[in-house]
């Protein structure tokens, strides 16, 4: 893939829950090395959106794309229509999801967790997965940590191997639900540690987040989402130290006064 | 004496053995079925769970053995006993072991289905992958009760005309004048169930590598 190519575009998504609009026409599009970080109150639609984008959840009208692959379109009367199976199937390789609370296997080990999907749902040799998922616990400072269960590491450390376990699967873009909320200041900082070196890497990503001066500086793109829309979009940097809307400048003054 | 016991008792282990085999798996099915988006499955498999349930096993056992004669005319030959015997206790307990299923995999976090969805397990990879073994955990308690109130219900098969380690005892009971038959018998049954705690603990400690 070529540098700046669009990784994952999504045009004009509506989502609703029963009565509640979820989702109100939102567009956007993330390019290769990209980081994007989502903003924006509770209950805002983030969440839904990522879960969404991950296919977690289906959209009710709208169109979205991983690279050359058409995930789901919009047909004539304005309902959404997704691909077959192997569409979705094809589509989950090309994306890894972080979650707020880990989600990680506890009756698997640390090194069962990272190497399992790569050995059974992409067929790898078990003998290459293991020596990719100690180089990848290297990098998360966690070398050494192979044969521990979950429930024997940290938040912090927990969240890492998630993030390892989603890497394990070479996906294109990493998407991450509020990655740091179920910890404490000091374990959040080592994870946002370990993603402000991914994305150094030019990694692809994509972060929900409540960590304001984490996303201005890691950053590329920044989307302000309030009552399911994007409120207000633009570089990191700009959106956070010069918002134009004021809703964002109201958002934005509640850290500020922390 | 303890000839015939012990012949009765190999029966009774039998029935036991046969019993879990087929309603270990079976109620994972059953379970499945309870639970499908499929509303005519799930109510089909409520039902079967309610008369399984809300009947005795005696009269169920019984309806296996003459139903087929008394229903349909169908004539058995005098090994029907034992299928009887071995339908009647597996489809019982898949009953029971259903619902128990049906709690562990209901107490299984949604989190953990959509994280093996988004790393591209399929379905049934994630069913026995992810969720059932967390089950078993969950379940071995429940499980270890129904597993140790199945060895006293074999006693049920004298009904058949079975010669289990019961019939074999009321035989002996009988033809002796003497309740040390019973004893016997009552000793080798909680025997059985001891050594059955025993594995259980085991078996519960083996799956305490782990906490959630």
């Amino acid at each position: 893939m070529t540098d700046n190519a669009a990784v994952v575009t999504l045009k004009n998504a509506r989502k609703s829950f029963g009565e509640n609009v979820v989702l109100k026409d939102i567009s956007l599009q993330v390019n290769q090395g990209d980081v994007l970080a989502i903003i924006g109150p509770s209950g805002g639609g983030k969440s839904t959106l990522l879960r969404c984008l991950t296919l977690l959840e289906t959209l009710d009208a709208g169109n979205l794309s991983y690279g050359d692959l058409v995930v789901c379109s919009t047909d004539a009367s304005g309902r959404a229509i997704y691909g077959g199976k192997d569409v979705l199937k094809q589509a989950k390789t090309r994306f890894g999801l972080v979650f707020q609370n880990f989600n990680l296997f506890p009756h698997y080990t640390v090194m069962k967790n990272i190497i399992d999907a790569p050995i059974v749902v992409q067929k790898r040799n078990p003998a290459e997965a293991e020596e990719e998922a100690r180089q990848l616990l290297a990098k998360m400072g966690l070398a050494g940590k192979e044969n521990m269960v979950p429930c024997e590491l940290s938040g912090g450390q927990q969240q890492r191997v998630a993030i390892a376990r989603a890497l394990a699967l070479h996906p294109q873009v990493l998407y991450f639900d509020e990655p740091t909320s179920a910890l404490d200041p000091e374990l959040t900082q080592e994870v946002l540690k370990v993603i402000r070196e991914l994305a150094a890497e030019k990694m692809t990503m994509v972060i929900v987040t409540h960590e304001m001066g984490f996303a201005r500086d890691v950053a590329d793109h920044l989307i302000f989402m309030d009552g399911g829309m994007v409120v207000e979009s633009g570089r990191a940097a700009d959106v956070i130290n010069h918002p134009q809307h004021e809703r964002t400048r109201s958002f934005l003054s509640k850290y500020e006064e922390n | 004496m303890l000839g015939l016991l012990m012949q009765g008792f190999l029966l009774t282990i039998e029935i036991f053995a046969v019993t879990l085999i087929g309603a270990l798996p079976l109620g994972i099915l059953v379970a499945l079925g309870r639970m499908s988006r499929f509303k005519p499955l799930q109510w089909l498999m409520r039902i079967y769970i309610s008369i399984m349930r809300g009947t005795p096993l005696m009269l169920q056992l019984m309806a296996i053995m003459f139903g087929p004669y008394y229903l349909f005319g169908i004539q058995l030959g005098t090994d029907w006993k034992y299928y009887a015997c071995g339908i009647g206790f597996i489809i019982n307990y898949a009953a029971y072991f259903a619902e128990i299923y049906r709690s562990g995999i209901q107490s299984i976090p949604r989190g953990q289905y959509e994280a093996a969805n988004v790393l591209g397990y399929s379905h049934s990879q994630t069913f026995m992958r992810i969720v059932l073994p967390q089950v078993i955990k969950r379940i071995v308690p429940a499980m270890g009760n129904e597993i140790i109130t199945l060895v006293k219900d074999t006693s049920l098969a004298f009904v058949l005309g079975l010669l289990e380690m019961f019939n074999e005892a009321k035989i002996l009971a009988a033809s002796e004048v003497s309740m040390i038959p019973y004893l016997l018998a009552g000793v080798i049954y909680w025997v059985i169930c001891f050594v059955i705690e025993i594995l259980l603990t085991h078996l519960e400690k083996k799956l305490d590598y782990y906490h959630d």
